[in-house]
């Protein structure tokens, strides 16, 4: 008899637990967040994602200066997060006629900007073992990057040049980058806009 | 404005009692107090080699307050809430904490404390509201944010047409105006940082400051005509082109002149000096594993550079009989900092890197020449260089002035001459080969950075221009850059010569 009693308050107790963690299961997933939106985002950098204008520099059709060109970056929170997107806009492809002056497979590793205004722009290898080389096209290539981070960033006077997290002479042998550089418009010719 | 407003009137109240000189003996010219509103001599005192400054003055030209700490034996010189500690015991302050170095202790000199002038740039000025800028060369203390850019000239031909290089770093918008006798340069600045040649040449007379701060005056010769004058603008620095001709009719004296006399022989024991030109090093670029730009048709510019760089050898051995290296003799890899030092090892009083340049168009052709630009640390280093010589007695009498400058910053001292060196290469170069748009140029080379000489970085040619690249393998083309290069050797020696015997 206690036994048949038994089995029923059992099952009920069962079913209890399981209703409450099914309502508790419910009402969390309600309070949270959808977790989908940020990763369609991504997928999509598409037209809701806001931008800004920013200025990046690239070699001239004739391949003896640089140009300013007025193109789209991600807007980011916070002046090394926008800072990373710059530089990473400015190691990608270059809108024609114009040519990059950064070797191909370059990226970013690091950026960040110091409180003195100091920005440091840590870039992988290629930048130096894939250069052409000579110095004119070494120039480009310094201050294209140097150039793209103080126009963009107000707050940056100084850009240093780091290759695979350490500080080096050069690049492929000439222009000397053991310390911060500051903006060099004398190489750059008129601006364009796309 | 309202602190400049109260240091001009601290500069007029006080400027009597600054002109009372601290013990010790004056120097040979008095270091300028320049702001926006005034300019004003310092009194300031050597004593031991060292050119000192008197606290006191310190304090009522900057508004700061002295306290003698009698226990440390030292002051506490405090300026809105930040403070420098100084002893008599050490060469050094700390500066809100901060260690900052001094070229001495300061000093007790009867009732009153003297700081050594660096005092004002190294410990002062991180506390000041205001810019301090200490140029000892040219006896300038700068204070607040002004425009005060250097000028400097050289002579580039005799002539007639006598012509001259003016130029002005950092750029600054020049407004010329030119009479018979003279040309007059309106600089755009406070004041100007002045680093004249002393005598004129040809049909300039000279080369001096204008009666106005921020004026040049270029006087000339009786038997000038109007001379021309124009201001480019190039690697932030404002460069004028001086050209005078003879007036129409005016008999060739310059040419017909006779040689100067010769020096008259120095009385007593004296040290034969050490002749200008003695040693060239030449630096062929890359090397080894390192081939440099590639170029159609084999050609690699590591090659170009070594066979370059022995054809001038040549010529420099067999004809001028000056001793020349090489920092490379082979294909090897030679590290940046060893070139320079191969040169700086052998005192060598030229040092002319080798290289041939590349491009991403295969359009862009021609040679250029590079000389170095100073960034802030390279600029600190030349007024550093400047002001931190001390001069050493040396065997025989006499004393001599040894530079203070970081290894890898030599150069620093050596920018004018350099730029004078880029400009005669470039000369040469175009009389024998084709040349870039842009044949002169400032860059941060790092090459050139450590070479405690005159230097200057040569790239040949373009090795992505395929015309060019099947012509440097050529004979003919590597002669003509030798010979060209040697030309532009002969001239500077000619120069440096003539500057030492100044």
């Amino acid at each position: 008899m206690n036994r048949r009693r038994l089995l029923p308050i059992a099952l009920g107790i069962v079913l209890l637990a399981l209703l409450a963690w099914g309502v508790t299961a419910a009402l969390e997933r309600l309070a949270r967040p959808a977790p989908a939106a940020p990763e369609a985002a991504a997928a999509s950098p598409g037209a809701e994602t806001p931008h800004i204008a920013a200025t990046l520099f690239y070699a001239s059709a004739e391949g003896d200066s640089l140009v300013a060109v007025r193109r789209e970056v991600a807007l980011a929170e916070g002046i090394d997060a926008q800072g990373r997107q710059i530089v990473m806009a400015q190691l990608g492809p270059a809108p024609a006629p114009h040519v990059s002056v950064i070797p191909k497979g370059t990226t970013l590793r690091a950026f960040f900007v110091t409180e003195r205004g100091d920005a440091f722009v840590d870039l992988s290898r290629e930048v130096s073992t894939a250069h052409p080389g000579g110095s004119l096209t070494e120039l480009l290539t310094v201050h294209a990057i140097v150039n793209a981070v103080t126009a963009n960033l107000p707050a940056v006077q100084r850009v240093q040049i780091m290759v695979d997290g350490k500080e080096v002479d050069t690049l492929a042998g000439h222009v000397d980058i053991r310390r911060p550089l500051s903006r060099d418009s004398s190489l750059v010719r008129e601006p364009s806009s796309l | 404005m309202r602190g400049t407003a109260a240091f001009t009137i601290a500069i007029l109240v006080l400027a009597p009692a600054l002109l009372v000189q601290a013990q010790g003996t004056p120097p040979a010219s008095p270091l300028t107090l320049i702001t926006r509103d005034a300019r004003r001599p310092v009194p300031t005192t050597l004593l031991s080699g060292q050119e000192l400054i008197a606290l006191d003055d310190v304090a009522a030209l900057f508004q700061v307050s002295v306290m003698e700490d009698s226990l440390t034996g030292g002051v506490t010189v405090s300026y809105r809430g930040r403070t420098i500690v100084a002893s008599a015991d050490q060469p050094m302050a700390s500066v809100n904490g901060r260690v900052v170095s001094l070229p001495s202790p300061i000093v007790r000199s009867g009732r009153r404390w003297l700081v050594p002038v660096e005092f004002l740039s190294r410990a002062l000025a991180p506390i000041y509201d205001q810019r301090i800028d200490l140029r000892r060369a040219s006896r300038m203390l700068i204070v607040g944010d002004l425009t005060v850019p250097r000028v400097t000239a050289r002579f580039d031909t005799v002539g007639p047409p006598t012509r001259a290089t003016i130029d002005i770093s950092p750029a600054a918008p020049v407004t010329i105006t030119t009479d018979q006798s003279r040309i007059i340069l309106r600089v755009e600045a406070d004041a100007l940082d002045f680093a004249l040649p002393g005598a004129g040449n040809g049909l300039i007379e000279q080369i001096r400051a204008g009666d106005q701060p921020n004026t040049v005056t270029v006087l000339l010769a009786g038997t000038a005509g109007t001379g021309r004058a124009a201001a480019t603008t190039a690697d932030n620095v404002t460069r004028v082109a001086i050209d005078v001709p003879a007036a129409a009719g005016a008999p060739d004296d310059t040419a017909a002149a006779p040689p100067p006399a010769p020096a008259p022989a120095a009385e007593g024991l004296a040290l034969t000096p050490r002749r200008a030109f003695q040693t060239v090093v030449i630096d062929p670029g890359h090397g080894g594993d390192d081939a440099g730009v590639r170029g159609e048709a084999g050609a690699e510019e590591k090659q170009l550079t070594l066979d370059v760089a022995r054809r001038l050898r040549q010529r420099i051995e067999t004809r001028l009989g000056l001793r020349v290296i090489l920092t490379r003799d082979e294909d090897r890899a030679s590290a940046l900092d060893e070139r320079a030092a191969t040169a700086n090892n052998s005192k060598a009083d030229l040092f002319i890197s080798l290289h041939a340049n590349g491009a991403l168009a295969a359009g862009v052709a021609g040679a250029e020449v590079f000389h170095l630009r100073l960034d802030s640390a390279g600029e600190d280093a030349r007024s550093e260089a400047a002001a931190e010589a001390l001069t050493l007695p040396v065997l025989g009498g006499g004393r001599r002035t040894i530079e203070v400058v970081r290894w890898d910053l030599a150069q620093a001292a050596h920018v004018d001459a350099s730029a004078v060196l880029a400009g005669l290469l470039e000369e040469e170069l175009r009389r024998r080969v084709p040349m870039s748009p842009r044949p002169v140029q400032q860059a941060s080379m790092r090459v050139l950075t450590g070479a405690a000489m005159p230097a200057a970085l040569v790239e040949m040619a373009y090795l992505t221009n395929p015309a060019q690249a099947a012509q440097v393998q050529k004979d003919d083309f590597k002669n003509a850059v030798a010979e060209a290069l040697y030309d532009a050797i002969v001239r500077f020696r000619s120069y440096a010569e003539e500057r030492q015997a100044r």
